[in-house]
């Protein structure tokens, strides 16, 4: 009982993470892409209860930043006027999933003060909202990278198990080159065999390719030992005796052994893979500005500056943590209820 | 011997693998370090295509690949296009430098994970055990990236560590006791940051090998012998969990060399990571087959050296019982 309450609240979690940035229009106040350009690296906005008389308020309420005087990138708050946080408010337009359009956001404030949740970057971009949208691209770049992943080591765990012979003497041999090749080093280099200069979608796409790619190896060969021990139950002797076909056969008694294990990578390759991109982004080899992703949000601290003064820009970070972790709760809860199956 | 003969076999054929594996890609690749020059308007069209036919790159890919096998037997590994270099003399230097590196992150991460595996091991379920598993489930769940980063930020903050490179400006000028100690200095952010990230897996895969072994009748009858403490743990029970640990270290070394790749990058180490990209994003492909092979022979190598030192540990496997 205790097993399952894990699973469900960490699949919760997840599932919540998700929805999240999958409405990043909603969520995030502002368009990911619009500047300030007279509030770069602005901090994080402060929420305040209790006004400069002394009264308290219910609602929540900011001051605009306004830059020190005598400072370089310095700001301080602007007391003379309160602006209340306020819920479902109109403001630039988007579309959720590309079917949607509404200009509803969950929270903001009105002008001309701005909501700061996260920070701001050195255009005066909302931090929070590029967070939200580049996290799209990052999970999105993740969860295919795995269904391409799971999809070929699949393909060659089920024929190189299940026929055998040559086929399965070359295809392990060809899976331990993939996984004795350090993943990043492999990666690095498959990379750099591809076209550089290519728009972000293309870009986004190779990226998954190769990552996808690299990684169905450790697949393949779990796969394998699964139909291998799979094809040679007594049921499925009896089914060959009674004339099925190898189709009908990987299909009823195979495919279904692997279900467990497959699942149980799922939710070990996603975070690999959403760091994978978030590393090549952040290396300055994938996906590129003005599309975010938690890596290029990420590669602004290799600018000695941002590093030393402005701490949130590590915001990306904690939230590449989170869904990190998430995943990793998720894949301990599945791998304990497979193993206390199996016994 | 017969076994460290065929490892090394084995070795030799999976980086002959490696190479073929790299040229086939790079012949899948749609351009190359002359196209990039070809953008260049002040270099004329002859010129490029002068060079292409100097570098083999108008012969088929079999002829290349035997070319560069040839200058690998002559010891020049191919030639750089970026540098206008041999290979080799790029990739000793920086070789040797990721070797520092990743050499002092393996050896501290595994004299800090066997005692710790070991002792929460025996601790199953109590609270010091408990709270190592939380915090090593926390840590598995930070990407190297993060951890580089928010270390290079402490060291930013407290000012007293370099904060990139390998050596300080006046490096040359210090006797040898300052130079150690300005490596040392320079290490302490990438190692750190390795270590961390390495930790929680092994932690966690020493545990349960020992846990698995802590359960075996032997240990009940040392424990009936009066066999306890420490040197029960480690004289008796941890060889015979060093088997599954033997693999764990080559394949920690792989893990070590990938996360190194990006700290080395981060923190501005003079190692293959920084020298692999460059050449990713100059299309030198000669480097980076050469990196990618030197990062193969140095996981070869871990793998190799934890079979000795299992043969070292393990006396079942040394009278070839297992």
């Amino acid at each position: 009982m205790r097993k399952k309450q894990k699973i469900v609240a960490a699949l919760m979690l997840l599932v919540a993470l998700h929805l999240a940035i999958l409405l990043a229009g909603f969520i995030a106040p502002y368009n990911p892409a619009t500047q300030n350009r007279d509030f770069p690296f602005v901090p994080p906005t402060r929420f305040h209860f209790a006004d400069a008389r002394g009264h308290f308020h219910l609602r929540p309420f900011i001051y605009q930043w306004t830059v020190r005087p005598e400072g370089f990138n310095e700001y301080e708050e602007a007391r003379g006027r309160e602006y209340p946080v306020q819920f479902f408010v109109r403001g630039p337009e988007y579309t959720i999933a590309g079917l949607v359009r509404s200009d509803v956001h969950l929270f903001g404030v009105e002008g001309p003060a701005r909501i700061f949740l996260a920070g701001s970057d050195g255009f005066g971009r909302d931090q929070f909202s590029r967070i939200m949208y580049g996290g799209q691209i990052s999970l999105a770049a993740g969860l295919l990278a795995t269904g391409i992943s799971l999809f070929l080591g699949l393909l060659v765990g089920c024929i190189s198990g299940f026929y055998g012979s040559w086929i399965d003497e070359s295809a392990m041999r060809l899976v331990e080159l993939f996984l004795v090749l350090p993943w990043l080093y492999l990666l690095l280099a498959v990379r750099s065999f591809l076209p550089l200069h290519i728009s972000p979608t293309q870009t986004f796409f190779l990226l998954v390719a190769v990552i996808g790619t690299i990684g169905w190896a450790r697949p393949a060969r779990l796969v394998r030992g699964i139909v291998l021990s799979a094809k040679g139950r007594k049921y499925v002797t009896a089914s060959r005796g009674f004339g099925a076909t190898d189709s009908y056969i990987l299909r009823r008694h195979v495919l279904p052994h692997t279900y467990g294990v497959l699942l149980t990578q799922a939710a070990l390759l996603v975070p690999q893979y959403i760091v994978a991109e978030v590393t090549l982004s952040f290396l300055g080899l994938g996906v590129s500005e003005p599309v975010s992703s938690w890596g290029n949000l990420l590669a602004n601290l290799q600018q000695y500056n941002v590093l030393a003064s402005y701490w949130w820009m590590f915001a990306p970070a904690l939230a590449l943590v989170i869904i990190s972790l998430g995943y990793l709760k998720v894949a301990n809860a599945i791998h304990e209820r497979l193993q206390s199956d199996s016994i | 011997m017969k076994y460290l003969e065929r490892r090394v076999i084995h070795g030799l054929l999976l980086l002959i693998g490696v190479s073929i594996l790299c040229f086939a890609l790079s012949a899948a690749a749609p351009g190359n370090f002359f196209d990039e020059m070809k953008l260049n308007p002040q270099i004329s069209p002859s010129t490029v295509a002068g060079l292409r036919a100097r570098y083999g790159f108008d012969q088929p890919l079999v002829w290349r690949y035997g070319h560069w096998v040839e200058s690998v037997l002559r010891g020049e590994w191919g030639y750089s296009f970026a540098y206008n270099c041999p290979v080799r003399s790029l990739l000793l230097v920086r070789a040797r430098n990721t070797l520092i590196l990743t050499g002092l992150a393996t050896l501290l991460a595994w004299l800090i994970a066997v005692p710790l595996g070991v002792w929460t091991a025996n601790r199953r379920g109590r609270w010091d055990d408990r709270l190592s598993m939380a915090s090593t489930s926390l840590l598995l769940s930070v990407p190297e990236l993060v951890i580089a980063l928010v270390l290079l930020y402490w060291a930013v903050r407290i000012h007293t560590l370099p904060v990139g490179g390998m050596a300080s400006v006046d490096f040359g000028g210090l006797g040898v006791q300052a130079k150690l100690f300005d490596l040392a200095l320079h290490l302490v952010v990438p190692v750190t940051t390795l270590v961390l990230a390495s930790l929680p897996l092994l932690v966690r895969h020493i545990r349960a090998s020992m846990i698995e072994v802590l359960q075996a009748p032997f240990v009940q009858a040392a424990r009936a012998h009066g066999i306890g403490g420490a040197r029960l743990l480690f004289r008796y029970a941890l060889p015979a969990a060093a088997n599954p640990l033997s693999s764990l270290l080559g394949l920690s070394v792989g893990a070590l060399l990938s996360g190194s790749l990006l700290v080395e990058v981060i923190t501005g180490w003079p190692g293959l990571g920084p020298l692999l990209l460059d050449a990713a994003l100059a299309r030198d492909i000669y480097v980076v087959v050469g990196a990618v092979m030197a990062s193969t022979l140095f996981m070869i190598f871990g793998g190799i050296l934890a079979d000795i030192l299992l043969v070292a540990v393990d006396p079942r496997v040394r009278l070839g019982k297992v």
